[in-house]
């Protein structure tokens, strides 16, 4: 008796009649991704195409894999792929090492006002844009009177023309996105810290750890399988250098060690109108970017037993 | 005992020192930016401004809000934002509530998960997408800033997996039993117990929205339309005054420095007074369930 009013529950709950609201519920978000992410996909025709407007998909040339090998053949491409590629990684290097060391050491003060002011202030710049973070490092980095180089000036030092020199464009870039997120990625190491039974640190204080101790035998420790988790996701966003940053602090003098894929397929497709060659740069980008974030989900599952959902 | 050792407390010290230098930091830039908004002009164009206002004056920020250009352009943030995360909002809800389901309560729950999982790892990129939103119509409407992101799957996930570890099964049960549907489910049992959950994706959607500068730039071809962040990265990164409609005696009042600082620090404002709260629900929301008193 008892099991088969079960059977009928579960048959019930398999039916239309009980269901229809939760299809129902799906229908407004299916349509938006429907028609602004799934209807784009189409678009990536164009990366085969001699793509004119006028034409349209039906009617512009077929070049087959053309588009493809220019990216590879045109040396303006393969030094923005590269540059991509290059800034991506040191960015992705700098925000693990941060937060990190970071974390450790907040976690080693003891006063929980001050670490509140503290995390306070560190949190806040990841709360504003790049254009407004663009506008302040414009004016605090120019080379005649900004607040950087009259600070220089006081050690003796020259000028340095951050944004106008390639070298010293990348290392801009990089230090100022570690300053604007550091602080919000600590975020996810305070909290494994503040699941650490604390029993821990008592009982090694009992067996006569030092502070010293504690920290490399308990708290790193506890620290190392979240960050092997940042480490393997950021590993797909190996071609993502962060478009806003670049888009708003570069200028044609650093367009040859600045550019990465996403300016330049805005810059050579968008605005320059090539539709068809700044999609098939895009095209690259999406599926390498695909493939990466398929193998960092999976090492991440394996490494540390993390999964979306 | 060892944090009374000598060394630990001279490490405590110096520690306590670099990280609150750290902090200071990442608000400086901020101070300084509004120190040259309140100076004079004179003393802002000369470099003499660091931490402090010298010669005190508003006149920047009265020039920038009697800015009818500037003024409307803050109206289409709020606008935006508004409209923005309430749709944001209502369909990470909905898709969230039916994608909490089990898959034996709800035939076909998994295809939907990943007809809407695979956006996140795959998208037609920005000339596709550009191309789609011109062929709607939507160039120079409000909408072509709202729609296209209106369906985050980041926060559907979150709100989820919320509903799925948060609310007891048995009070949806006894819901059930007493005759209520899934909307009244959600509406009566899953909402209020959400709040939290609710307030962290509505602030967090909401800077999103207010940051939003690019989707101004390509979508918007009319200037007045530009929601100011993207007015703002016209004027103070281009340095381009074409969006500006004014005579060449406020466009010399406009492209100072005093003037654009304030600007700067006019769009950082709504973000620095709701900061407050958004860090106070974001840092529970994210340490929820790993604390251990």
């Amino acid at each position: 008796m008892r099991g088969s009013r079960l059977k009928t529950r579960e048959k019930q709950a398999w039916k239309w009649s009980t269901t229809w609201p939760l299809h129902l519920m799906l229908l407004p978000g299916i349509v938006i991704v429907l028609v602004f992410c799934y209807l784009p996909m189409f678009g990536l025709v164009m990366a085969f195409q001699d793509f004119q407007p006028h034409l349209g998909f039906f009617r512009s040339e077929w070049i087959g894999l053309e588009n493809f090998r220019l990216m590879f053949e045109y040396p303006d491409a393969r030094q923005v792929i590269w540059n991509t590629f290059l800034i991506a990684s040191l960015k992705i290097i700098a925000h693990l090492i941060v937060p990190f060391v970071f974390a450790l050491l907040l976690n080693e003060v003891r006063k929980i006002m001050l670490k509140r002011v503290i995390q306070t202030f560190v949190y806040l710049p990841h709360f504003l844009s790049w254009v407004i973070l663009g506008g302040i490092l414009l004016d605090m980095l120019s080379t005649d009177g900004g607040l950087v180089n009259q600070l220089l000036g006081l050690f003796g030092l020259e000028p340095v023309f951050f944004l106008g020199d390639g070298t010293w464009f990348r290392i801009t870039v990089i230090v100022s996105d570690v300053w604007k997120d550091f602080g919000f990625s600590t975020i996810i190491f305070l909290a494994a810290l503040a699941g650490v039974n604390p029993e821990m640190y008592e009982a090694a204080v009992i067996d006569g750890a030092n502070r010293w101790r504690q920290v490399l035998s308990i708290t790193i420790p506890t620290m190392i399988p979240i960050a092997v988790v940042v480490a393997t996701l950021s590993l797909g966003n190996i071609l993502n250098a962060g478009f806003d940053q670049i888009f708003n602090l570069y200028n044609p003098l650093v367009y040859e060690k600045g550019d990465i894929i996403d300016t330049y397929v805005y810059r050579v497709g968008l605005i320059g109108g090539d539709f068809g060659f700044g999609t098939a740069v895009g095209v690259f980008k999406s599926i390498v970017s695909l493939v990466l974030i398929t193998i960092s989900y999976r090492l991440a599952y394996k490494l540390a037993g993390y999964r979306i959902f | 005992m060892h944090y009374r050792s000598t060394s630990y407390r001279i490490f405590s010290i110096v520690n306590g020192i670099f990280l609150s230098l750290l902090a200071l930091l990442c608000i400086l830039p901020l101070v300084h930016v509004l120190a040259v908004s309140l100076s004079s002009s004179t003393a802002a164009d000369a470099n003499l401004v660091k931490l402090w206002p010298i010669g005190f004056t508003t006149d920047a920020y009265k020039v920038t809000l009697g800015n009818d250009r500037f003024m409307s352009s803050f109206g289409i943030s709020v606008l935006r934002t508004v409209l923005g995360t309430g749709l944001s909002l209502l369909l990470s809800i909905l898709v969230g509530y039916a994608l909490s389901k089990e898959i034996n309560e709800f035939k076909g729950r998994d295809m939907y998960a990943w007809f809407f999982v695979f956006t996140m790892l795959f998208s037609g990129g920005l000339i596709p997408t550009y191309i789609v939103v011109q062929k709607m119509g939507l160039i120079n409407s409000i909408w072509a800033l709202v729609l296209p992101g209106a369906m985050s799957v980041y926060n559907t996930i979150l709100l989820m997996n919320f509903f799925r570890t948060a609310v007891p099964k048995a009070l949806e049960e006894a819901a059930f039993i007493d005759g209520a549907g899934h909307f009244r489910a959600l509406r009566s049992i899953y909402l209020p117990i959400s709040l939290p959950s609710l307030a962290t994706i509505s602030l967090f959607t909401m800077v999103g929205h207010w940051n939003a500068w690019f989707d101004g730039l390509i979508y918007i071809t009319d200037a007045a339309k530009y929601p100011m962040s993207t007015l703002l990265q016209t004027i103070v990164v281009q340095r381009d005054l074409s969006s500006m409609s004014v005579s060449a005696d406020e466009i010399q009042a406009l492209s100072n420095r005093t003037v654009k600082t304030a600007q700067i620090f006019i769009a950082t404002l709504p973000i620095i007074l709701v900061y407050p709260f958004l860090q106070r629900f974001f840092v529970k929301g994210i340490v929820l369930g790993s604390v251990k008193e």
